[in-house]
């Protein structure tokens, strides 16, 4: 659906998305075109660019965002510099964490992802403690955790949701149902609906269409505005389906480049993953209905579009061309104060 | 006027002291002291700021995190988790973010928590109550260590942790020491970390200790003095950050060198030190370097057994007369 948003937002949302999708297909070409540039395996967003993005354009500059493992799109999402996400995949020290954190960890502290952790539960509890923080601090700031379906297997799970809701904490666990499990499909848990678990606890829990950018908004305002208005934890599942490019743990540009024309033209989609861009990219989806809508004509999108493209090649030619850290700074930052 | 007290007492008189001069000091778990004079001052600090005191439920890796991260928005928590075994169920908030975020965001983010716990051979802890992790965290980098042994040291790098630290601590207090007695200055003060204070000044002998060991090394000098032997005792008071250059200097001066500490022997603190001067200090050296720890084997549960895996003040004696037997 739309989201209720002025015009220029709603081309916003569209152009964030598409950032992501083109910064990615970058770092698969890093990993496809240059031996040895990306050092070990990755994951990316592609696909799930509705929920980062429509999560994200529910927040304020100063909310807190916890990432996990597939962190590049949540990080352009807040409202990231991709050249800087690049060349941090890259280990450079342009990058936003000086080449510390490479492709798994992307922190960005001025976008408020101040800590990114690629285990897949790792994150839950911290972002219960800036939470915290914001409720001692009696400021207004939630904090959001994006986190998948994987998650929800590991015990801290468990113990962030507890403390969270008897501390009354505002935070939105955002759980990104990917139906992935390190290889496999789908998670592995007794409860048939995810979301059960988290409703065992009393915490309220919605269920959206996670390929539905203007859905997921919509579900985000709302529960960031209670969270906010003090009514405690809420726990929101976006459902989302995996893009098939995604099944190894080295993804691959199984169609090529997205070619934003497959949003009104489904036939020139390669045939074996036609079905998928057709239907469940939620980036042509989006581009759809803005012109459904009535909210851009498709020369308007293709536009912006190229556009995005020129910003994302630009981007990666900036982390291609960008310093390696210098090696004696490999002990440079183990500790803020003396340490040894 | 300096007093003495308790290092239970002087522990929750610096987490007052924090609580009152800086709305950043926040307490998660529970009052640091399990008995003693230093309870029912606990109890009234409990009072005065309950807003920042927190109690959470029995979910050390839950409220481990928790802690990083309100460390990470700016505040800067005390996590008392009580016996130390209890923090290996939160080893990957504690190792694997908390210690690492720092680093991994090229300078960025800063984890000024404090994670405090009781180690060691309490008496009757058993395989699980009994343990001494700090050679785990001094095996990982982001992470300092303060093991104070006097309720003045106890004080002064309790106060530095929770208000001038920008790093992640564990705070160690021996079980067995918490009401140890001392005299505690006058007014408010901070010790720095890493730096190391000769306890008793020696020449044939030093004996490096941390924690628990330091009055045990006091004690087995004061019994090898009346053997005619002069043992230095070198606390460094923090191990990471670890003041090298006080230890050097004073097996410089002696020659000999016993590290002992209540970790166990493999990769533990004395072997970690014991390293250190080997390495660094080689041609100081008249003897090797000797270590008084614990054999591996989990803390049994009988007292004669208990007894034999402690490092006693018999057993620093009994090394460091073999160490000086050649003089």
């Amino acid at each position: 659906m739309l989201p209720d948003i002025p015009r220029d937002r709603q081309l916003g949302i569209l152009r964030k998305m598409l950032m992501i999708r083109r910064a990615e297909e970058h770092v698969i070409r890093f990993n496809e075109d240059y031996e040895g540039l990306l050092r070990g395996h990755f994951h990316v967003y592609i696909g799930q660019e509705a929920t980062g993005v429509g999560a994200c354009e529910a927040l304020k500059p100063d909310d807190y965002v916890f990432s996990t493992h597939r962190n590049h799109g949540h990080v352009i999402a807040k409202g990231g510099d991709p050249g800087k996400v690049l060349a941090e995949i890259i280990g450079r020290e342009t990058g936003y964490c000086s080449g510390r954190a490479g492709t798994f960890h992307v922190a960005a502290p001025d976008l408020k992802i101040i800590h990114t952790s690629a285990i897949v539960g790792g994150c839950l509890a911290l972002a219960a403690g800036t939470a915290l923080a914001s409720q001692v601090q009696e400021t207004s700031t939630v904090s959001v955790v994006f986190f998948g379906d994987g998650a929800m297997e590991e015990g801290v799970f468990y113990e962030a949701l507890n403390i969270a809701k008897l501390w009354d904490l505002p935070l939105i666990f955002l759980m990104e149902n990917n139906y992935r499990r390190a290889g496999r499909s789908g998670s592995s848990h007794s409860a048939k609906e995810l979301a059960n678990v988290a409703r065992a606890l009393d915490v309220e829990t919605t269920i959206v269409d996670g390929d539905d950018v203007g859905a997921v908004y919509k579900a985000t305002t709302e529960l960031v505005r209670r969270t906010r208005a003090g009514e405690g934890p809420l726990f929101l599942e976006a459902q989302t389906h995996p893009w098939p490019g995604n099944e190894s743990t080295h993804p691959k540009l199984v169609a090529g480049t997205t070619d934003i024309k497959w949003a009104w033209d489904a036939g020139a989609v390669p045939e074996n993953v036609r079905s998928w861009y057709a239907d469940g990219d939620p980036v042509l989806r989006f581009a759809r209905e803005l012109v459904s809508g009535g909210a851009a004509r498709r020369e308007d999108i293709e536009q912006l579009d190229t556009a995005v493209r020129e910003q994302a090649d630009a981007a990666a030619r900036f982390a291609l061309e960008s310093p390696l850290p210098d090696p004696k700074d490999a002990v440079k930052f183990a500790y803020a104060g003396r340490g040894n | 006027m300096p007093q003495e007290m308790t290092i239970g007492e002087a522990l929750v008189g610096a987490v007052g002291e924090a609580l009152e001069h800086d709305r950043r000091v926040v307490l998660i778990g529970g009052g640091l002291v399990s008995s003693g004079p230093g309870q029912a001052a606990f109890a009234r600090l409990r009072q005065k700021f309950a807003k920042r005191m927190k109690s959470p439920p029995i979910a050390e890796l839950g409220y481990c995190g928790i802690a990083a991260g309100a460390a990470m928005a700016g505040l800067r928590p005390l996590v008392d988790i009580g016996t130390a075994t209890f923090s290996y169920e939160a080893i990957p908030q504690i190792v694997n973010e908390a210690a690492i975020a720092y680093s991994n965001s090229g300078g960025q983010t800063n984890v000024p928590v404090t994670y405090f716990m009781r180690y060691g051979i309490r008496g009757g802890g058993g395989v699980q109550h009994s343990g001494s992790p700090q050679s785990w965290y001094w095996n990982t980098p982001g992470l300092q260590l303060a093991m104070p042994a006097s309720p003045a040291d106890a004080k002064g790098l309790l106060r530095t942790a929770l208000l001038r630290s920008q790093d992640p601590t564990i705070f160690f207090a021996h079980e067995r020491l918490m009401n140890e007695r001392g005299v505690v200055p006058d007014g408010e003060y901070e010790i720095p970390f890493g730096q190391a204070e000769v306890k008793r000044e020696g020449r044939d002998v030093t004996i490096i200790a941390t924690g628990v060991q330091v009055p045990r090394a006091l004690r087995a000098a004061e019994i090898l003095s009346k053997e005619g032997v002069s043992a230095e005792v070198v606390d460094p008071r923090t191990v990471q950050p670890l003041d090298k250059t006080a230890l050097l200097a004073s097996v410089k001066k002696t020659g000999r060198a016993l590290v002992t500490d209540e970790s166990h022997d493999n990769c533990g603190v004395a072997a970690g030190l014991a390293a250190i001067i080997a390495d660094e200090g080689f041609t100081s050296l008249r003897a090797p370097v000797k270590r008084v720890s614990i054999p591996p084997v989990p803390v049994p549960y009988a007292v004669p057994l208990e007894d034999f895996v402690t490092p006693t003040v018999e057993r620093i004696v009994e090394v460091a007369r073999a160490l000086v037997k050649d003089r």
